[in-house]
């Protein structure tokens, strides 16, 4: 089995891991999100990811149920961000999208580079998201100057990457604290086309939000049954869940600063209680392979396919 | 409108300045540019024989090192620009924020477009590099429609570029880590997608097999035609039903489309392909050029020529051309 490189730098390390709830990327119901946060309030994350990321047709939930929701959740006590669609297509996208910058209540997460131009021409500070494609100290230090706080690396990236990045920032006067996708689907594709429309042979203007019916998204196999993605509306993402649980005291001693977990719609509350002991040195033994009932995925972060489980491969 | 045409080595490049390309893109043979290929791309001495090939013939050329530096290799990026500098290229196609800031700083004269990589899909996103970058250009995403394009050109604040043939990416570039899921190897990483040598070619019982890193990704009847197993192109089973449940192996052609291109103020119209033959290219650019010619002289009465779609046609990827994304049929 291939390992991790010893991290560069141990003293990189900004104190205890923080755990953050990504955005859901499903298409829930307003019952469900409500529900889902209720729960979530009580849960040991310190940063809550809100908003629509994927698909403006997404209309259930408006601007102002996610700054409800947020203010909830700040007063249990969680650091909220609003995160910003990814793929930006239309002047509606636009309007939303400032709507959504000038909320003047939460940071928001950019996405795109629509998103850094709104925000970073109103002085106001930004989490740099994953699909900005963040992947060298030159890049981070447009993005520092431009007001970030906080990044994520991309899906991509490997561990050994990954340390060498945050130390060369270090080194560049970017000590900007970074994040990583520590659990969940990955996603890994925007397209215009919808393609759970596709399946269901609708036009995606006239989809009847047929994404709703799929909480987890709907898995695409290949012809022998091998589960492959996760069609998602206009986003795919992976059929295995990342996980990378056993990775917690790694990312810490490089100077990782937070962990982020991608809500599924089942057994959230598992996931997290099993990070947030992973973090305190407590990984459960024996040890259960997967933590809901999806296969499971590590070979970004060792710099080998993204599909790949390390944790079964054999030689 | 500009016939922006691609070279993926010097016969391809001296073939398209021949066929009347007003410029030609092209990459290093190293993993700075979006097309990877064995056997393909410029070396130094090269490149400057193209260049020269090109300026002799008053025609521009433009650099593509538009895939992602990594945490390990900053130098091979900046050195390729560099390179391209002293060659003395007429732009730099650019994708990275971290080499876009490098650019100008260190070479402020050269033009920089924006690349296809660089997803840039709103008016917003373009002034973001406009601001910080000074970009002259951007190549835009083959995802937005035309009534999106025409929205975006009246309030762009640099040139556009729009792809007008070949290929069909119908993720947003730039931001498609698929191919990295399946084979550790993506555009933006190692400017390849769906790497060759992951794929695999295998007759079964049940009919010839493509697949990439041993995933399946197609499987083919006695007859059929088999494509490229690009990942997004295969037959897939979702939900019991075993279809092109991403997307149908097609090629862009917006040959129609010109004269609404041309009201909108569009700069240039690139043709896809570093990675085909010189003598696709040829072909290519003589019909995109008399196809421009006929524009430019009735831009009122333009209808594109039979003989144009068909020789187009053969020359396309999968069994269909269609408008791709800017037409929207599938919406």
């Amino acid at each position: 089995m291939p390992n991790t490189t010893p991290p560069l730098s141990p003293t990189l390390s900004t104190g205890p891991l923080q755990l953050s709830l990504g955005p859901v990327l499903f298409y829930w119901t307003r019952q469900r999100y409500a529900d889902f946060y209720r729960e979530a309030a009580d849960w040991p994350v310190e940063i809550i990811t809100l908003g629509e990321t994927v698909c403006s047709r997404r209309r259930d939930m408006k601007l102002d149920d996610w700054l409800g929701i947020g203010r909830e959740l700040t007063q249990a006590g969680k650091q909220v961000v609003l995160a910003s669609q990814t793929l930006i297509e239309s002047e509606a996208d636009l309007r939303d999208l400032r709507k959504l910058c000038d909320n003047g209540d939460f940071i928001v997460e950019a996405n795109d580079q629509s998103a850094l131009q709104r925000l970073s021409s109103a002085g106001l500070p930004f989490i740099a998201g994953a699909a900005l494609n963040l992947y060298n100290p030159a890049t981070l230090g447009v993005m520092a100057r431009a007001g970030m706080r906080r990044w994520q690396a991309p899906v991509e990236m490997s561990q050994q990457d990954l340390a060498k990045l945050i130390n060369d920032c270090h080194q560049a006067g970017v000590p900007h604290p970074c994040e990583v996708f520590a659990y969940g689907h990955l996603p890994l594709a925007w397209s215009s086309r919808c393609f759970t429309a596709r399946r269901h042979q609708t036009p995606k203007d006239r989809c009847k939000f047929v994404c709703q019916k799929y909480p987890e998204g709907l898995v695409l196999r290949s012809q022998e049954s091998r589960d492959v993605f996760t069609l998602n509306g206009i986003q795919t993402l992976s059929s295995a869940c990342q996980d990378l649980r056993h990775e917690l005291t790694c990312m810490a001693d490089m100077g990782v600063s937070v962990a982020r977990l991608s809500p599924r719609a089942e057994g959230m509350a598992e996931v997290v209680t099993a990070f947030d002991q992973a973090r305190h040195g407590r990984l459960a033994t024996p040890d259960p392979l997967a933590l809901v009932d999806a296969e499971i995925c590590d070979g970004y972060w060792y710099g080998r396919p993204g599909m790949d489980n390390t944790r079964t491969m054999i030689g | 409108m500009e016939l922006v045409c691609p070279a993926g080595n010097l016969p391809a490049l001296k073939r398209a300045v021949d066929e009347g390309a007003d410029a030609i893109y092209f990459g290093f043979q190293n993993i700075t540019n979006a097309r990877q290929f064995a056997g393909l791309n410029f070396t130094d001495k090269r490149a400057r024989e193209g260049i020269d090939y090109a300026h002799r013939h008053g025609k521009r050329v433009f650099c593509a090192i538009n895939t992602y530096p990594q945490p390990d290799g900053w130098e091979h990026w900046t050195r390729a620009v560099d390179q391209a500098a002293e060659l003395g290229v007429d732009a730099l196609i650019l994708a990275d924020m971290g080499l876009l800031d490098y650019a100008t700083r260190h070479h402020p004269e050269i033009s920089r477009h924006l690349s296809v990589q660089g997803s840039a899909t709103s008016h917003e996103a373009l002034r973001f590099y406009h601001q910080h970058f000074g970009i002259k250009r951007a190549v835009l995403p083959r995802v937005l429609s035309i009534t999106q394009v025409r929205d975006l050109a009246k309030q762009t604040p640099v040139e556009l570029e729009v792809f007008a043939f070949g290929s069909l990416c119908i993720m947003a570039e730039g931001r498609c880590y698929l191919s990295s899921y399946l084979t550790g190897e993506s555009p933006n990483t190692r400017g390849v997608c769906s790497p060759a040598a992951h794929v695999r070619w295998e007759e079964t019982p049940e009919g010839l097999e493509s697949r990439l890193n041993n995933v399946l990704i197609d499987r083919y009847a006695e007859g059929e035609r088999a494509g490229y197993p690009t990942l997004c192109k295969g037959r897939f089973e979702v939900t019991g039903e075993t279809y092109h449940a991403i997307e149908e192996p097609t090629s862009l052609n917006t040959l129609e489309l010109l004269p609404e291109l041309r009201d909108l103020g569009i700069s240039a119209v690139k043709i896809e392909g570093r990675q085909r033959s010189p003598a696709y290219v040829s072909k290519v650019a003589g019909i995109w050029r008399q196809a421009l010619n006929r524009l430019e002289a009735q831009p009122e009465r333009f209808d594109p020529e039979p003989a144009w779609m068909a020789g187009l046609a053969e020359l396309s990827e999968g069994a269909i051309t269609t408008l791709g994304a800017y037409e929207r049929r599938w919406k």
